[in-house]
């Protein structure tokens, strides 16, 4: 399968990654040879097999609506980059 | 060229649960920024998120509700983008598999055919945080986040492309709503965003097959503005096509100050959301009991209470529409009609005056002062002859001022009505020789002035005299 720099330039867009040119030469050969193996598996044969979307075999795990405490806004913001009283502050958002 | 808008619309309903869709924390509206939030909605790495039960029963009722198919395995996946609201880098939602598919509403316009709008899907997700402008403490011109909304549960309800008109639009919506507030499962306001609505809208050359490009209008937050924006959207394209150019597939935002929709991402900002089934999250296996569970726990629905009221308690259809209108007031409906046996008296009381008092009062039907059983009380004053129709108005304005029983209220302001003829017949005798005019009018045949005399023996007796012995009483000494 043929992965062209173009090709990861927009997954890299999409990830938001800056890549210098000859990354994007790099990892265009590695997502080359990783989507190579996929059509290696695409050879067999698979009728009647349902897709996987889980690997663990197992199904309906919920919880209780029930409240259970918050951490704590000091907690929840203890890693932020930036804050502004209780908020998160980020670069003004213009829609 | 004549044109035919097509238009298909996207509902988000917020549920009514205690906590979040995916952790425990509480879903209360209005606590201080990023309280409510945990590992988890905070999109911390290695925090697992564990499916909120009472979610997924309520989306089985919604889907039951609107005659969809229940998935019996459904799976949940990660839409990708990025935006500051998004904690994770991606929304956990449902792509293939939802849980609810292929239902329908039908909707009904005046004068015309039901018709029948399809339901495409009904799905699970979350909803995201939020982001405040220009209201910051801190120092700088940024934008605030607050998480406490990410994780929210939301149901998104998926319309076929059916609807024709901003008027079928507006129907199906009002339907959706008046269904999942009759649920319980949304508070439906539309204001704060509890029930909010995406409309895409296209049109086509009247006859045409292919229906045209179409845009998606974002988060009108009324009935009205549903209308209006549809509306606008419907005559640009048309104008833009006319004018030679061409719609274009983008996500435009409607604006109710100038009621109009303007562009609101660039179209080369062509999402990719790269859906795939999220690993954290286990696939749901809703077998066929359950689905009956849900079905049998579903209560009465508006359409069914409105047949019901017509064909049992003989309403007109006008009135059983507005008496079920949500089911707050179809229960009260039906209280009072338990306590009182007269369903067209009750409910003319219920449209009248108890809907002009919740009204005046902003108040919703649960919070009405007067209790379906004290109507009834009134009412059957009324039927006794204690008081009139007009007495008994102002006895109900009082027992919803003071919340006290229609007998105290007549006892205490001494408003029993007068029936006695002999108590009766002096008041019209002293009226009748104070306008010796009016009675020679009468008896030479302006029979107009006898509803002069009605009005003043009913003052005169301080709307205490029984109207109908007025009436008969008034007859016989005016022909003399």
């Amino acid at each position: 399968m043929k992965i062209t720099v173009a090709d990861v330039e927009h997954v890299a867009r999409l990830a938001r990654l800056e890549l210098t040119p000859a990354e994007k030469e790099l990892f265009a050969g590695q997502m080359a040879s990783i989507l190579g193996y996929v059509d290696t598996l695409k050879s067999v044969n698979t009728d009647g097999v349902v897709p996987t979307s889980h690997a663990v075999p197992m199904e309906n795990a919920f919880r209780d609506d029930v409240v259970r405490p918050s951490i704590g806004v000091e907690k929840a913001l203890a890693n932020a980059p930036d804050r502004s009283g209780s908020f998160y502050a980020v670069p003004k958002v213009i829609e | 060229m004549k044109y035919q808008p097509v238009i298909g619309l996207e509902v988000h309903v917020q549920l009514l649960t205690d906590t979040k869709i995916f952790c425990g924390c509480s879903t209360t509206f209005g606590a201080e920024p990023n309280s409510q939030t945990c590992p988890v909605c905070l999109g911390l790495p290695g925090a697992l998120p564990v499916l909120n039960k009472k979610v997924v029963e309520f989306a089985i009722k919604a889907g039951l509700a609107t005659n969809c198919s229940i998935t019996p395995r459904s799976i949940f996946a990660r839409k990708n983008y990025f935006y500051p609201d998004l904690p994770k880098g991606y929304q956990i939602s449902q792509f293939e598999e939802p849980i609810c598919q292929h239902g329908w509403l039908d909707i009904q316009l005046e004068g015309e055919e039901p018709k029948r709008i399809g339901i495409t899907r009904i799905h699970m997700e979350e909803d995201a945080g939020k982001l405040v402008h220009g209201e910051l403490s801190g120092p700088g011109d940024g934008s605030g986040v607050d998480l406490n909304r990410a994780c929210t549960p939301l149901l998104e309800v998926v319309s076929e492309p059916d609807l024709r008109s901003s008027d079928e639009a507006v129907s199906y919506l009002k339907q959706l709503h008046q269904i999942v507030t009759w649920l319980g499962l949304c508070d439906g306001n539309m204001e704060e965003g509890s029930f909010r609505c995406d409309a895409n809208v296209s049109v086509m050359p009247v006859g045409a097959e292919k229906y045209g490009t179409r845009a998606e209008i974002k988060n009108v937050n009324s009935f009205k503005f549903v209308k209006q924006a549809i509306e606008y959207e419907i005559q640009r394209q048309i104008d833009l096509i006319e004018d030679g150019g061409t719609v274009v597939q983008e996500t435009r935002l409607y604006d109710p100050n100038s009621g109009k929709t303007r562009s609101m991402r660039s179209k080369e900002e062509a999402h990719d959301y790269r859906y795939f089934p999220d690993p954290d999250l286990v696939p749901l296996v809703i077998g066929p009991e359950w689905v009956e569970r849900s079905r049998s726990e579903l209560p009465e629905l508006p359409e069914q209470r409105q047949q019901r009221f017509m064909a049992d308690l003989g309403l007109p259809e006008y009135d059983a529409q507005v008496l079920t209108a949500s089911r707050g007031v179809a229960d009260y409906f039906e209280a009072g009609v338990a306590a009182h046996g007269n369903a067209k008296a009750v409910g003319n009381w219920i449209m009248g005056e108890i809907t002009r008092g919740l009204n005046d009062n902003g108040l919703g039907i649960d919070a009405c002062p007067v209790t379906p059983g004290q109507l009834a009380e009134l009412l059957k004053l009324i039927d006794k002859g204690t008081i009139s129709g007009k007495i008994a108005k102002t006895v109900f304005d009082e027992m919803w001022r003071s919340g006290k029983s229609p007998e105290s209220i007549v006892a205490e302001q001494g408003l029993v009505q007068v029936s006695d003829t002999g108590a009766i017949e002096g008041i019209i005798d002293e009226i009748m020789a104070a306008n010796a005019g009016q009675v020679e009018e009468y008896r030479g045949g302006k029979e107009k002035v006898f509803g002069f005399f009605v009005g003043q023996v009913m003052k005169a007796s301080k709307g205490k005299a029984n109207p109908a012995v007025v009436n008969d009483l008034l007859l016989n000494k005016l022909r003399g």
